[in-house]
């Protein structure tokens, strides 16, 4: 392999750090027109009147709209992608979620009109000339207390706020009795806080309708253009789909926050249409803070039962799940599909239930923010099994060991049914968690932890062992948990005349580095040089279709449709060199980019064939020319990475604040094309799990207001706040996609709170607290400490 | 972010600064590092008329000692003053905090005359302007005056800066023999703006210290000197426990801010711990 496990460099660096990307607010088109939209500054209020006369009549405005000019135009607003149901079978309850709020606003932030003007600034201006009367009304921000009896309503037809409850697991009655007869149970009841995706580029959308061809572009900032497309086309505008076309072009991070199709996505089309004109939208970064779907935010209460031995015999969860004022894109998914099915983790657990209840508050949707559901899973274990360690006295590196479920290959050995419904594809988890332990030196530091503990100083360590499922997923098997699209991926394979190859793929480059890492699987399956590779990518009038890219799936599922093509292009370039050798297929060989008769000297270039393909005068009879071929990719299950981390802390006992002082990661995430991306996706991952676990996390108070949506208030981590990150890796491959790929774009994030977390609780061992409170800010830590 | 509209203007020198602020009265506001003005612009917190930029008049670049005194021109950003060797060698803490203001960006392009009259109540230098005992001087239409930093910062955001004033250069006393001071900072994590800033000047009378000079910035609406913990340091041993008995009675008669970041007993708790570390840093 000339390209397949080497650190390429990237190759779109170089226009990124040159800054010469090409984002969607670079985009700038004749005629266009810029919108400012405007939000509630209030959780919860009718809206009383709006009164635009003045701001129409501004010079160099071009209009003001309102839900009204929206709902009279017969548009609903965006759908939910995703459906959970009630226990009792009942339909989850879906609001509808207009572009521009109509008779109420439901959380601050929620659009009520828009300006579109000659200028940004003149519309920013003529925004202040917009007159809305509101009447504030009581709202509900915490998904527990919002199912009380009493509660405001964000939605008069979701009665008690619920949106959905289930459950998954062995009946609840089985872990009920095996709970009882466990003998330790560990409990803990926490918050896994809602955070802020804050991708760099702030979400952006250009609609641009021309009337001459009666056709549509939308440029947007999204992670997968082609499903945005489906849903703005079928579902909120009813535009037939040939007629738009939609652009992802570079977009810069979305961890999950750019999946979703908004609302103004759909309003920038639907403003173009009536005016005639190009208009565009960019969300400064308080808009982005009160209006990018947000992650996370369980409330929990879990327990683990064990034997005398150590054994988990049980594990019972209830979780209140916030999903904001209304229905994101796959929204109801992440707390349920996404979160209850990884709770066996690691571990053996026989009895495992899981009881989830989606819960509508006066905040901003809450969706899939990178692991989405995972990290939560992740969490809600490593948390319940370092803190059992604790209390039983035992080694949380042995306890974890003594539960974990034994190597499989997924080949000579089965996958490992779990009792939450996914059956694992290969493992080896004990070999991630030793591996760790040596990096770290574990006995070397328990000694260093007493000989510190002597003189007064505060060291932790702190552990965490997890599981992701990624490569979302079998379409078959999503449709029946209540995805409503498929989740396979499409790529097309191009050999050009000349032998330089165009992929266009699905899969959407947001920062992962698809341009580079696809191109090397590409060049060496074919045996060509990667400058002669280009991958096509974002935008859906040059990639037939897309699912685009999150949940860790581009190279297990994308890639794997890549290869589906590469093969079809092999197939059939044999045919061709067998006919120009005058051979059989079966007795040529293909290797470093040539075709040979085996045994002999014979050969032709991969080159030669391509040429021959497009000019076929000396060709095998009743075969097509050219070599151009799709694939559709649908995998059989889904994959699943799994990984070690280990966190070092000291605790400055005078103020309270962790210092991070190592991270180790060994992260098996299968086959790894390019190891510094892999690292490079690691890394990231680390620093936002870290984040969430230190520093991050949404403030709203009482009347539902965001008190820290500004980089003053809302702490982002820094460089700075990491040690050099200690990673290593173990390779067991997927047994069932062709390159053998896990995924590695959330393992990161996914492994690394908890250890940060149990860290910090082994260096408070001596003040013997519970129930941390994330993000561990150094007043939290401190009060820790006074108790 | 849109700001709302104005003109602009680049002054070449102080006297044409303090004209058209005079003559464009409360419509007009000086612009130097920007740091603090551009984003409440752009946030619509604030409206201006005309923005009147002075970060590139030389006169106000310059950094020197003259007369007893350190003197640093009022458009010196916070890098040229945390790289100054005249400064490092003259009054440690002022570097030191210079190079703990916000990040590299900000510190390139901030400066220590805008900070001031900005007068953020966690900003870093009024703690260090209090505790050297600067001179703030100021310019304004009748000519120049110099306001005594215990007397500059008024409150919360306000100083004793009038309308039209613009300040030229900061002077602070060159330490005399025995003496050190410090600087010691706990960030606010988000802002890195001081959630709780000491700064220390003692002065080493043969183990005694002769001199104690502690003041705060962070902790309470406007910055404040520390009469009790100067008090009960004055005159005794330097100590360890002496400095720590001291430290407590850090910010015990002011009002004491609270955020999410910090309540009132954890700002308190703080004040003394950074008292304690920047009178140990300072002995």
């Amino acid at each position: 392999m000339t390209y397949i496990g080497k650190a390429v460099k990237r190759v779109e660096d170089k226009r990124f750090v040159t800054g010469k990307g090409r984002y969607t607010d670079d985009i700038v088109l004749p005629n266009m027109a810029y919108a400012y939209i405007i939000r509630s500054p209030y959780a919860h209020a009718k809206i009383v009147s709006i009164d635009s006369s003045a701001a129409t009549k501004a010079e160099g405005v071009v209009a003001v709209y309102t839900g009204k000019h929206i709902a009279d135009a017969g548009i609903a607003g965006v759908p939910c992608g995703w459906q959970v149901n009630f226990k009792n079978g009942d339909t989850m309850k879906e609001p509808p979620h207009p572009l521009l709020a109509i008779d109420k606003v439901r959380h601050m932030g929620d659009a009520v009109a828009v300006v579109i003007a000659d200028s940004l600034s003149i519309a920013r201006d003529a925004a202040d000339l917009v007159e809305i009367e509101y009447e504030e009304l009581p709202a509900v921000v915490n998904a527990k207390k919002a199912t009380e009896k009493g509660a405001p309503l964000v939605h008069e037809d979701a009665p008690n706020n619920l949106c959905f409850d289930w459950e998954l697991g062995n009946p609840k009655e089985e872990v009920d009795t095996a709970m009882k007869n466990a003998h330790h149970v560990t409990t803990l009841e926490f918050v896994n806080q809602r955070v802020v995706p804050n991708a760099i580029e702030p979400r952006a959308a250009i609609g641009d309708y021309q009337e001459a061809s009666d056709k549509y572009t939308l440029y947007t900032t999204s992670q997968n253009p082609h499903l945005t497309r489906l849903l703005l086309c079928a579902f909120v505008l009813g535009i037939p789909e040939h007629k738009v076309r939609v652009v992802a072009p570079d977009v810069g991070g979305g961890f999950g926050s750019k999946i979703f199709h908004y609302i103004e996505e759909a309003l920038m089309i639907w403003v173009s249409r009536q005016l005639g004109q190009p208009v565009k939208w960019t969300a400064d970064r308080s808009e982005a803070f009160m209006t990018d779907a947000h992650g996370r935010d369980h409330i929990t209460k879990a327990e683990m039962g064990f034997d005398k031995g150590g054994k988990i015999v049980a594990l019972r969860a209830k979780t209140y799940a916030n999903l904001g004022a209304y229905l994101s894109t796959f929204a109801p998914c992440v707390p349920t599909w996404l979160h209850g099915t990884l709770l066996q983790g690691l571990y053996t657990t026989p009895k495992i239930n899981v009881d989830v209840t989606g819960v509508f508050t006066h905040t901003v949707p809450v969706d899939a923010y990178r692991g989405a559901g995972r990290p939560e899973a992740t969490y809600l274990l490593e948390r319940l099994i370092d803190t059992a360690a604790l209390e039983m006295k035992m080694d949380p590196a042995e306890l974890r060991l003594k539960n974990f479920i034994p190597p499989f290959d997924g080949v000579e050995q089965p996958g490992y049914q779990t009792q939450v419904a996914l059956q694992y594809d290969s493992g080896n988890y004990h070999g991630v968690l030793e591996r760790a332990l040596e990096m770290v030196g574990y006995k070397d530091f328990r000694k260093e932890q007493a000989e510190a503990r002597k003189e007064g100083r505060l060291l932790g360590i702190g552990f965490s062992t997890y599981i992701e499922a990624c490569g979302i997923a079998p379409s078959a098997v999503v449709g029946a948990l209540g995805a409503r699209a498929g989740l396979y991926e499409s790529a097309q394979v191009r050999v050009q005349p000349t032998g330089k190859v165009s992929v266009y793929t699905g899969s959407h480059s947001h920062g992962q580095g698809h341009e580079t890492t696809f191109a090397q699987v590409v060049a060496d399956k074919l045996g060509i040089p990667m400058e002669d590779v280009e991958i096509v990518h974002g935008d859906s009038e040059s990639v037939a279709f897309g699912m685009g890219t999150y949940g860790s799936r581009s190279l297990a599922v994308g890639g794997s449709a890549i290869m589906r093509s590469i093969d079809k292009v092999l197939e059939k370039g044999a045919k061709i060199a067998a006919h120009a050798l005058e051979a059989s297929v079966d007795d040529l060989e293909f290797a470093e980019g040539k075709w040979t008769v085996k045994g002999s000297d014979k050969s032709v270039a991969f080159g030669d064939v391509a040429l021959t393909a497009y000019v076929p005068h000396n060709y095998p009879e009743g075969l097509e020319p050219g070599m151009d071929f799709s694939s559709f990719y649908d995998p059989a299950n889904f994959t699943y990475p799994f990984g070690a981390h280990i966190a070092i802390v000291e605790i400055d006992k005078d103020t309270g604040k962790v210092d991070l002082k190592r991270f180790i990661a060994v992260d098996d995430v299968g086959n790894v094309i390019n190891p510094m991306i892999v690292d490079g996706q690691i890394h990231g991952g680390l620093a936002q799990g870290i984040g969430q676990a230190l520093f991050e996390g949404a403030l709203y108070d009482e009347y539902g207001q965001l008190t820290n949506g500004s980089y003053m208030d809302y702490t982002m981590p820094r460089a700075d706040d990491f040690p050099s990150f200690e990673v290593d890796r173990q390779v067991t491959p997927c047994p069932h996609n062709p390159l053998g790929v896990k995924g590695a774009g959330e393992a990161g994030t996914i492994g690394s709170t908890p250890a940060v977390v149990n860290a910090v609780m082994d260096a408070l061992s001596p003040y013997g607290v519970k129930n941390p409170e994330m993000p561990l800010t150094s007043e939290r830590v401190w009060r820790m400490m006074q108790e | 972010m849109i700001p709302t509209g104005f003109s602009y203007h680049r002054a070449g020198s102080v006297k044409e600064a303090v004209n058209l602020l005079a003559k464009h009265g409360d419509d007009a506001k000086i612009l130097a590092g920007g740091h603090s003005l551009i984003p409440a612009l752009k946030l619509r917190l604030n409206e201006v008329g005309m923005l009147i930029d002075i970060a590139k008049i030389p006169e106000l670049k310059s950094i020197s000692t003259a007369a007893g005194h350190l003197v640093i021109g009022g458009c010196c950003t916070h890098s040229e003053i945390a790289y100054s060797r005249v400064v490092k060698e003259q009054i440690p803490m002022v570097a030191e905090a210079a190079e703990l203001i916000g990040d590299v960006q900000v510190r390139n392009r901030g400066t220590i005359g805008g900070s001031l009259a900005h007068a953020d109540p966690a900003a870093d230098w009024p703690a260090v302007m209090l505790a050297a005992d600067a001179l703030i001087e100021v310019q304004g239409p009748k000519g120049s005056r110099e306001i005594k930093a215990a007397d500059f910062f008024s409150g919360f955001y306000e100083t004793a800066l009038s309308d039209h004033e613009v300040i030229t250069a900061i002077r602070m006393p060159l330490l005399t023999t025995g003496t050190k001071t410090s600087y010691q900072k706990f960030m606010q994590p988000a802002s890195r703006f001081a959630l709780v800033g000491c700064a220390a000047v003692i002065k080493n009378d043969g183990g005694n210290a002769s001199e104690v000079k502690v003041a705060f910035t962070g902790v309470s609406e406007a910055p404040f000197r520390d009469s009790g913990v100067e008090n009960a340091l004055k005159g005794k041993t330097l100590s360890v426990d002496n400095i720590a008995a001291a430290a407590e009675h850090a910010a015990a008669d002011v009002s004491i801010m609270s955020d999410h970041f910090a309540s009132e007993e954890y700002r308190k708790h703080l004040a003394k711990v950074y008292a304690r570390r920047a009178l140990a840093a300072a002995s």
